[in-house]
């Protein structure tokens, strides 16, 4: 016998008492878990979208919505490629680098997909006008620290970062990670997309995002694809920070007035808003379950302590000292806390599992540095709710025959 | 030697309808090896002197001390410490933790001195054999009859070698002649362990046990009779 032995065995002796009592904490801690693991897998998400359109400044058709720009349906709005000589020849400054892309969704073996047409670096390298305008070089450098930031976004995930494409010729194609998954294709293998043959030039590794059923090609081979030649759906720009500020928006909309022009912060801010929102939420939910949690420990512990006068009276008759009652509840405390943390971190993780896809449209896996911040703040919370019931178990008088009447 | 000498002891409860002397002035020595019976109508003082020089409850005046040790001051720890070491405790109604197993109950003690769990066993089991209870280890108390969860009490008492055994009325819930089998079996531990017992009894039969006779009346010593 020890001191934790014979917490563990009253313990065992009263569990349907001790599932009660764990419910508040279980509950709680499993609705921060989840909150928490919605929220992460959230942010992540947002860091994937603004590392993956690797531009802040997004021009759209007019009659566009925010949604088409990542899956546009058959006959969503495009706009010219002129557009993008028109931003090239004028002399607004601060633009550091822009692509066009031409996006809609198809169906291959009955299933949808979002094809996307891009413009390769080797490309728009080749275009001489750019190169005259010396695109790119000159204002890069005046600009750099600034879009540095930009493109990190504050998101320091390394993996997360979007790799440039340089080149994709008019036959080849990437795919995302479901796609190839879905449609069984590896490297150096055809795709049909209507009569075209694409050779697969690479897989794209998985990012959790819409990319990973997108199919992307040439832009021009996309706009024959489509039947629409010189149309795009987008054209994404990386644009200094400082001139953004300086009223860049503005001046892009003077000279392309049929679109709409918008920046990243603005197309993912609802999303951004949830996590807020998210972030919130959990911090009201620790402040209560804060207060309930331990509430209802110490309710559970007090009642127990009550019950069991006799029992701590005869351990004190027997010559256990008042501070190894206080140990006894106490390590009743922390098993309580380690048993209500790990439960309340499963019931979150497997929550925001079924639930991230419902309520965030995001894919959620476990987090498991949470278990270990769930059983602490479970700990903390049993041990507050036990503090009290504690202190008056160690006040209770060694047993004498006279307590039983 | 003495073992336990008290001088001038007494005890008043505060109640919120006055106070009640429960003992008063109480001055007497015994001698290790004694079998102390303590006598006297309901509500004379037996439970309460005994509570008193096992340390369980605290003198309002006078003074106790046990193998000349003076404990009337000191700290509850050290009144705990004196209690898991020197003392067993054998109650009218046995006083057995209930969702422990005998042989957990019997270890109790030992492992409040930190002694270590495999030899905690091999104790236990051995005292358990002793009072008749080897078959009866893994029961839980109110799984037993009320003479077997009493041999777990008188195993509890003994099992951390004690000086001294204090009993409040140990057969007041058992039948006559499981009274005698308890009875008999305390005598034997007193003369062959040389544990000192103090007994107290409303039975004159469990009272011819003691060689020191006690009778209080209205908390005070009306005789003593020493037989040593
Ligand atoms: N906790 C208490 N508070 C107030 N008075 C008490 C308390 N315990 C005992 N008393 C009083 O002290 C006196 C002595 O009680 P005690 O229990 O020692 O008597 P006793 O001789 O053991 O009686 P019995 O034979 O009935 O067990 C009684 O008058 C009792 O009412
Ligand atoms: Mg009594």
């Amino acid at each position: 016998m020890n001191l934790l032995k014979l917490v563990w065995i009253e313990l065992w002796n009263k569990k349907s008492q001790l599932i009660s009592s764990l419910m508040a904490i279980v509950i709680g801690i499993g609705v921060i878990v989840g909150i928490r693991t919605i929220n992460v897998y959230s942010e992540k998400a947002v860091a994937i979208k603004l590392d993956n359109l690797g531009a802040n400044i997004l021009v759209l058709p007019q009659a566009a919505s925010i949604d088409d720009y990542y899956t546009s349906d058959i006959d969503a709005p495009t706009i010219p490629m002129e557009y993008v000589e028109r931003i090239l020849t004028s002399d607004i400054k601060g633009v550091d680098n822009m692509s066009p892309k031409l996006t809609r969704r198809i169906t291959l073996d009955n299933k949808k997909y979002v094809l996307t047409g891009i413009q390769p670096k080797d490309e728009i390298a080749s275009k001489p006008l750019w190169q005259t305008t010396g695109f790119g070089k000159e204002l890069e450098a005046s600009c750099a620290p600034s879009s540095d930031e930009n493109t990190s976004h504050g998101y320091e995930d390394e993996k997360l970062k979007r790799k440039a494409v340089d080149t994709l010729d008019y036959s080849e194609c990437l795919l995302g990670f479901q796609v190839a998954k879905a449609l069984n294709l590896k490297e150096k293998e055809i795709l049909k997309i209507q009569d075209k043959e694409f050779i697969v030039a690479k897989l794209l590794d998985e990012t959790g995002t819409v990319d990973d059923d997108r199919i992307f090609v040439n832009l021009r081979a996309a706009q024959d694809i489509f039947g629409i030649p010189d149309q795009i759906s987008a054209i994404e720009i990386m644009g200094c920070c400082n001139a953004i500020s300086d009223g860049l928006l503005g001046r892009l909309r003077n000279i392309l007035p049929d679109t709409r022009i918008t920046t990243i912060n603005q197309i993912v801010s609802t999303q951004i808003e949830t996590n807020k929102m998210m972030n919130k939420t959990s911090v009201i939910f620790l402040i209560i379950i804060l207060f309930v949690g331990s509430i209802s420990i110490g309710n559970y512990m007090w009642a127990n302590v009550n019950e069991r006068r006799k029992e701590i009276g005869i351990l004190r008759m027997i010559g256990t000292l008042k501070s190894e009652i206080y140990k006894i509840l106490l390590l009743k405390a922390i098993i309580l806390g380690l048993i209500g943390g790990i439960l309340g971190y499963l019931l979150g993780t497997i929550s925001a599992y079924y639930m991230g896809p419902v309520f965030a449209q995001i894919q959620v896996s476990a987090i498991p540095i949470f278990i270990l911040w769930a059983v602490l703040i479970s700990i903390g919370i049993s041990i507050l709710g036990s503090l009290l019931p504690a202190y008056f178990a160690a006040k209770i008088e060694p047993f004498s025959n006279m307590q039983e009447e | 030697m003495n073992i336990i000498t008290t001088q001038n002891l007494s005890k008043a409860y505060h109640h919120k309808d006055g106070v009640v002397d429960a003992i008063k002035n109480i001055s007497l020595s015994v001698e290790k090896g004694s079998f102390v019976t303590i006598t006297g109508p309901s509500g004379s003082g037996k439970t309460t002197l005994l509570l008193t020089l096992a340390g369980l409850i605290r003198p309002t005046s006078g003074s106790f001390s046990f193998l000349e040790k003076e404990l009337t001051h000191v700290a509850d720890s050290e009144l705990a410490h004196f209690r898991r070491k020197n003392v067993g405790f054998i109650m009218q109604s046995f006083a057995l933790i209930p969702y422990l197993t005998c042989i957990q109950n019997v270890m109790m003690p030992l492992s409040l001195n930190k002694v270590d769990n495999a030899k905690q066993k091999s104790i236990a089991k051995e005292v358990l054999a002793n009072v008749g209870l080897e078959n009866r280890m893994n029961h839980l108390p109110r799984e037993l009859s009320a003479g077997q969860q009493q041999r777990v009490a008188i195993a509890r008492a003994l099992i951390n070698s004690p000086s001294v055994i204090f009993a409040d009325e140990p057969t007041g819930n058992l039948d006559p002649s499981l009274s005698i089998e308890i009875l008999n079996f305390l005598k034997s531990i007193n003369k062959e362990k040389n544990i000192t017992i103090v007994m107290v009894t409303h039975s004159p039969i469990a009272a011819e046990y003691g060689n020191v006779k006690i009778h209080l009346n209205n908390g005070q010593i009306s005789s003593m009779i020493n037989l040593n």
